[in-house]
């Protein structure tokens, strides 16, 4: 909504050449429009030198292992063999599991906040969820190892085998670190993202889709479910894909539970590790140049992945929230 | 339509938004019994001595975070100097003096780096600002911070002065003001409030952050004079002391868990309520 | 209001700056854990003698202080293993190894309801480590450990998650007494774990072990001491099970003290002798031999001259064994190295 409209002050026509630029400088605003455009600019150039120094730092491993790293299972230092696969395994297992609960958990969240709840109760719990997304992640570490670690020892890996034991799934000796429970802390992690983001995109679902439903007999979860939900649902894709944006990075609350061992499993039992989780335990440390670049590559892998799920998630909710949603 | 499919419907329905605000209160639970922990086990161990005194020796119990704690302090006020000047220019352009073609270039750089992990901003700040001068420092770990703050800045600022209506942007231009005068004048200050808390709750993120300090400030069992030595800080001790075995630094992890997050969601709770939830600049 | 945090945040800023300003002289050292404890006592103590020198340690692991001093991010590093003939050469400037303590791994365990100790011979510590043995009642356990009454339940592995010296020295010792491990797994601070849970530094795997049931981890002795952790005898070269003691390391390093190479660099596990404790190390800090910060060279000279004489004095209390005289003898030449 800026204006564009100067024109109020100048009583003389436009002017051009040199001469007009410096009483435009003297005027301030061209200097205001420049100072503020190399700002702007600043932004630019951080985040390509971000880029360039990812690509220019990592080209040591690329060179060496080339698409092969995206399939070699081994990490060993001693013999400079590097391979991404179990820490991109892991990194997708863990968020991976986390969406599986918190996807469930937070739809019917936002569905309660945007259709059920009287406004000021559906904004008041709404802050309070907002609040949870502001919490660190190092906090969520240290829960995850106290509270949740034990837990998952003693109570819900216990539980789970003995209904679930059988699959290969959760077969294999439950240490209380590993997969399962990353992706029970990404996912308490994730979950304000999806409420906060489909409960704003559930409310712009324009009213007569929800009376029309209704007035056709419908109870008030048929036309939720049934009408108002799939109309938003390129926006809750969105906000999915931001969570798993989300997840994917994650570095500290995962590496206190993940149990840094970079192994492709079967069991969501068995300890495993992540991209963010093997960088920062071993960026500090990585004697030989080898070693360091096949771990930058590894972060301009993770740059990549959160690169393309961001611009697909805002993609989609800008579409939902502009009135693109489909109808049923 | 057969009662027995109406009472079925009827059933399901209550069953189904039940479960809804179950989902809701459940998660609303979560957050209560995070904070029901870290008061409960937090406040246990919170004492005068944890923010007066320095770390002991490994394996000898009464040390304190005093270093940390101002490490902290320290870190944000260099992630503000770098980052919320740059977040609010490039806001100011983005809102009052943008091209089409360049704006939607920025806010989407801008929202690319708003994505990136902060292990990433931290491998970036290492090789920006430790390796060439060969060693760690406070100046590398703001320099991280610092650029994680600048979208979310921006993103405050241009969505408030958007905001400000145009007649009072007219109102100025009417009486002769030049268009820097009436941003910096009329506009900003009418714009200030939602600025200004945007500007707290980035500060806010970056202060829990511990990724992007692991090899930036690295740590500090000491003070940390100046800016250009490693410095310790609280996210930092929560996690070496959080995977160790000693009680005691268990005990101390726990009250600086305490500390970081009072300080985290009251910052959040003091701007959400100044501002109202419509008012917030999304947090994703 | 904003008056009165803006001066009081000004004021902030201008005492951390100010600070700066004193002549303290900040060193910053980086690297093992296995030595963390008895290292920041020392510098903690020596900071009380000398109030100006802050020596300011971060045990980021011994694959950590190698590669930092490598990079010359920090003033000296530290680590158990000794750095590598590549390494050295890696680095384009000399760099010196000073011993400065003498400390065993141990194989500490959580196992529910066994209290007794429990003797490890060298085929289970390697059969463990490699994952062939994998249950605590197999045999090759049991059979040491008569009379105990050993779960049927999975071994937790647990190793470092970061390059780590005391890896180097477990790693050292498993080369040895096993071909299988020398030739799949090899002795290194970073390997390539078969099995097991990583915890990050010593006091990462003390943690593990002390939460996860049926876990075994090897971490140095002072750690699994100080967080009252059970650790096994290990079977030495002679045969005997010994349980980890300052007698057993000083033991140890009786014949490495005499044959003392001038760098320093020497493996002192599994050495002959039936009172020698088989996984002892000497750790070592690792000093460029140039600096070219006078103050700084002064101070680390004079720290070192103290740790060797009356930094000695701290060892045995935190149960690392003191160094043996003629190390100490050849150290305080070899300082006159540091230019």
């Amino acid at each position: 909504m800026s204006t564009t409209a100067t024109t109020i002050d100048r009583a003389a026509p436009p002017e051009v050449g040199p001469r007009a630029f410096i009483r435009r400088l003297r005027d301030g605003d061209e200097i205001a429009h420049v100072v503020t455009l190399v700002f702007a600019a600043a932004i630019l150039l951080i985040t390509s030198l971000l880029v360039y120094e990812l690509w220019m730092d990592s080209r040591l491993s690329r060179a060496k292992f080339g698409w092969d790293f995206f399939w070699t299972r081994t990490w060993d230092p001693i013999f400079d063999h590097f391979g991404a696969l179990p820490f991109i395994y892991g990194t997708l297992v863990t968020s991976v599991v986390s969406l599986m609960i918190a996807v469930p958990l937070g739809l019917a969240a936002a569905v309660f906040l945007a259709e059920l709840a009287p406004r000021r109760l559906s904004d008041g719990i709404a802050f309070l969820i907002d609040l949870l997304a502001a919490i660190p992640s190092v906090i969520y570490g240290l829960l995850g190892i106290f509270v949740v670690v034990p837990l998952m020892r003693t109570v819900i890996g216990p539980a789970l085998k003995a209904v679930l034991g059988k699959l290969p799934l959760f077969g294999g000796p439950n240490y209380g670190v590993g997969f399962l429970t990353a992706g029970i802390v990404l996912a308490i992690m994730v979950v304000p993202f999806i409420i906060s983001v489909s409960r704003e995109v559930l409310l712009t679902v324009p009213g007569d889709q929800r009376e029309a439903a209704l007035a056709l007999g419908a109870t008030r979860w048929e036309a939720t479910w049934q009408v108002v939900v799939p109309w938003a649902r390129t926006g809750i894709m969105g906000s999915v894909f931001l969570a798993l944006a989300r997840a994917l990075g994650e570095t500290m609350a995962v590496t206190m539970v993940i149990g840094n061992d970079p192994k492709v499993s079967a069991s969501l039992f068995a300890p495993g590790y992540t991209i963010a989780a093997v960088i920062a335990n071993e960026f500090t440390e990585a004697t030989g140049d080898l070693y360091l670049s096949a771990l930058i590559e590894l972060g301009l892998v993770l740059f990549l992945m959160t690169f393309i799920l961001n611009g697909l998630a805002r993609i989609l909710i800008v579409a939902t929230e502009r009135g693109g949603g489909h109808p049923s | 339509m057969s009662s027995v499919r109406l009472i079925w419907r009827k059933s399901v329905n209550a069953v189904m938004l039940t479960l809804t605000g179950v989902a809701a209160f459940g998660v609303v639970c979560i957050l209560f019994l995070i904070l029901g922990y870290f008061v409960y086990n937090g406040g246990r161990s919170l004492n005068w001595a944890f923010f007066t005194r320095l770390p002991t020796p490994v394996g000898e119990s009464g040390g304190g975070m005093a270093n940390a704690i101002i490490g902290s302090l320290k870190l944000l006020f260099l992630a503000a100097l770098i980052g919320l000047p740059v977040g609010l220019m490039a806001g100011v352009y983005l809102a009052e003096f943008g091209g089409k073609a360049f704006a939607f270039v920025i806010r989407y750089t801008t929202d690319l780096l708003n994505g990136v992990p902060s292990i990433v901003i931290g491998i970036f700040a290492y090789s920006l600002a430790v390796a060439p001068v060969k060693h760690f420092s406070t100046l590398a770990g703001g320099l991280a911070l610092g650029i994680m703050v600048v979208p979310i800045t921006l993103r405050a600022t241009e969505e408030f002065l958007r905001a400000v209506p145009g007649s009072l942007r007219e109102g100025a231009m009417a009486l002769g003001a030049s268009k820097w005068r009436t941003i910096a004048t009329v506009v900003l200050p009418a714009a200030a409030g939602g600025i200004i808390t945007g500007m707290l709750l980035s500060l806010a993120r970056v202060a829990g952050e511990t990724a992007p300090l692991l090899f930036t400030a690295l740590g500090n069992r000491f003070w940390s004079p100046g800016w250009s030595q490693p410095t310790a800080a609280l996210p930092l001790m929560i996690y070496e002391y959080a995977i160790s075995a000693y009680d005691d630094w268990h005990r101390q992890a726990w009250a600086a868990g305490l500390v970081l997050l009072a300080i985290v969601l009251l910052a959040n709770l003091g701007c959400r309520m100044a501002l109202g939830r419509r008012g917030m600049p999304r947090s994703s | 209001m904003k008056k009165i945090v803006l001066s009081s945040l000004l004021l902030l800023c201008l005492a951390a700056t100010v600070s700066a300003q004193g002549n303290t002289l900040l060193l910053n050292a980086a690297g093992a854990t296995f030595p963390y404890p008895i290292y920041s006592k020392w510098f903690d103590v020596y900071h009380n003698e000398h109030p100006n020198i802050q020596i300011n340690y971060q045990s980021i692991g011994s694959g950590g202080g190698i590669r930092q001093v490598l990079a010359h991010t920090v003033d000296f590093g530290a680590s158990d293993g000794p750095m590598s003939d590549e390494q050295l050469a890696q680095a384009g400037f000399k760099i010196l190894h000073f011993p400065t303590v003498l400390g065993a791994d141990v194989p500490s365990y959580n196992v529910p309801g066994v209290t007794a100790e429990l003797n490890f011979t060298q085929k289970a510590l390697a059969g463990i480590y490699l994952g062939t043995i994998t249950k605590w009642n197999d045999p090759e356990i049991a059979n040491a450990n008569k009379g105990v009454n050993l779960p049927n339940a999975d071994i937790v592995v647990v190793h470092r998650s970061d390059g780590s010296g005391t890896t180097y020295i477990w790693t050292d010792f498993l080369s040895k007494i096993s071909e299988d491990w020398k030739n799949k797994v090899g002795k290194g601070t970073s390997v390539n774990w078969p099995v097991g849970l990583g915890g990050k530094g010593n006091e990462g795997v003390s943690g593990l072990v002390k939460q996860t049931p049926n876990s075994i981890g090897y971490i140095e002795l002072i750690y699994a001491l100080q967080n009252s952790i059970p650790f096994g005898k290990v079977q030495n070269a002679a045969g005997k099970f010994l349980k980890a003691d300052l007698a057993g390391v000083t033991a140890a390093a009786a014949g490495a003290a005499k044959d003392m190479p001038d760098d320093f660099r020497v493996s002192i596990t599994n050495t002959p002798g039936a009172a020698a404790y088989p996984v002892s190390s000497f750790t070592w800090l690792l000093i460029p031999a140039k600096i070219d910060d006078a103050a700084k060279r002064d101070a680390v000279k004079g720290f070192l001259k103290w740790m060797m004489t009356d930094g000695q004095t701290y060892n045995e209390t935190l149960s690392y064994a003191k160094l043996p005289k003629p190390v100490v003898e050849k150290e305080m030449k070899a300082i006159s190295l540091i230019q």
